[in-house]
């Protein structure tokens, strides 16, 4: 039983080590990036994966209770509302950004296709360069 | 220009002096004064182009280092000084610090007999298993009412500086604004919304309820529900909270929990302090209805802190609604 225990401690201690290396990643690009869309990606990062491997490490760590349920249900609160919340940003972005050409290339779907059959078939000459 | 009277007596009358007067053209005490239309101001490219030049110039020689001595010596100073007044002030805290008392210790001044009545008869006297609760809406009920008129003062102020005018048009624009720069009816939240605002509600209602039960009450609860009133406005917009939300809501809201709280209040006041029983019993401590009035105090500061919470919001947003 006290093997069982250890392994519970060092499994949850894990995913929480994991959780806080994963927040520290999104720090380094928070800071590193310098625009909002970049920044928000190495944000959006901690905030679901870097939360999820912590609180999921504490919920091994507590055990069968209430107190994991609850820490399940910030983990599915937290799911639900960061990505919508970082998906509001980067409209808010997207629609009042005023040099659209520095920052990042608009492509329709439809382009794209046709930009990448056209590499596969024809054989661009520089297609094995890019990839 | 038709006159009833010739331009020459016209032109000794009060009428016409006042108007030369008004107009500029004869000062009582300078005489007639020369009018002339003002020139549009022009100039050439040259004269720009030197005038930004020698504007330049001179910034350079006010700010720059090399040419300004006493500025050298200031930036100097303002290094050794700043870095000195940090050191000086971090030492002066941190000697404060070393002389608090450690703490949780049972001797400090800390722990004298007003804690000590709270622990031991608080549960008896209030009948809320939450201390904190009790203190704040029992022992201290006076001051818990006076934070509720602060919020109360703050939204009629906030109401006052940033209402919009009942101008139609103006209203009109910042709608239109509003749409412009907000993003509107998006899918994404909309769904989020309609699956998160009512938990978010229930549990700002739970909180509430059971603040002298455990940890929450009134001020947090009330938060948690105008935070997820806000969410569901900015996902569906203004028409819709409309249908239950306005000002007016807002305005019967706020005064009837206010005055249902001064009212519950006066009442056990009245009978505390004329040594009289109140007819609110405590009820069995851990169970909803219990700890007398506490419940009901909480709701009444639940329903001011969300609906404050909503106000600012909305007025911050449009102004007014």
């Amino acid at each position: 039983m006290v093997f069982f225990e250890w392994v519970r401690f060092l499994a949850g201690g894990f995913l929480l080590l994991f959780g806080l290396g994963i927040f520290a990643i999104e720090m380094i690009g928070v800071y590193r990036f310098h625009y909002v869309l970049n920044r928000m990606h190495a944000a959006a990062m901690g905030d679901t994966l870097g939360i999820g491997f912590s609180l999921v490490g504490l919920m091994i760590m507590s055990g069968f209770n209430f107190t994991s349920l609850k820490l399940l249900f910030v983990v599915i609160f937290l799911w639900f509302s960061s990505p919508s919340s970082s998906h509001l940003i980067a409209r808010l972005e997207v629609t009042t950004d005023e040099e659209k050409e520095k920052h990042y290339r608009l492509v329709k779907l439809e382009e794209l296709e046709q930009e990448i059959s056209g590499r596969e078939t024809d054989g661009c000459p520089d297609a094995g360069k890019e990839a | 220009m038709s006159r009833k009277i010739s331009n020459e007596k016209y032109k000794k009358t009060f009428s016409y002096h006042m108007k030369q007067w008004f107009t500029g053209e004869k000062d009582p005490f300078l005489d007639s004064v020369e009018m002339k239309p003002q020139k549009e101001f022009a100039e050439t490219k040259e004269e720009k182009s030197r005038r930004i030049q020698e504007k330049e110039q001179m910034m350079d020689w006010i700010y720059s280092g090399e040419r300004n001595r006493e500025l050298r010596a200031f930036r100097k100073a303002y290094h050794v000084i700043s870095v000195l007044f940090c050191i000086c002030l971090v030492a002066v805290l941190l000697i404060a610090v070393s002389y608090l008392p450690p703490f949780g210790n049972a001797g400090n001044p800390v722990n004298n007999e007003v804690p000590q009545r709270y622990i031991e008869s608080g549960l008896q006297e209030t009948g809320a298993v939450n201390i904190v609760t009790g203190m704040i809406l029992d022992y201290r009920a006076f001051d818990t009412l006076g934070e509720s008129h602060v919020l109360f003062i703050a939204t009629c102020t906030v109401l006052i500086l940033l209402r919009v005018d009942g101008d139609k048009k103006k209203r009109k624009e910042a709608e239109v604004d509003d749409r412009l720069y907000e993003p509107k009816n998006d899918v994404i939240l909309q769904t989020v919304a309609r699956i998160l605002v009512p938990p978010i509600i229930i549990f700002g209602i739970y909180v509430i309820l059971c603040g002298h039960l455990g940890p929450g009450g009134g001020f947090s609860g009330g938060a948690v529900i105008g935070a997820g009133l806000i969410l569901y406005l900015n996902a569906f917009g203004f028409a819709k909270t409309e249908r239950f939300f306005t000002a007016k809501t807002y305005k019967v809201m706020c005064f009837v929990a206010l005055g249902c709280y001064c009212l519950a209040k006066s009442y056990s006041f009245y009978t505390g302090a004329n040594h009289l029983e109140s007819m609110i019993s405590l009820g069995t401590p851990g169970a909803i209805l219990s700890s007398g009035l506490i419940l009901i105090l909480n709701i009444c500061v639940g329903i001011v802190v969300a609906g404050t919470m909503y106000t600012f919001y909305v007025m911050f947003r449009k102004g007014g609604y």
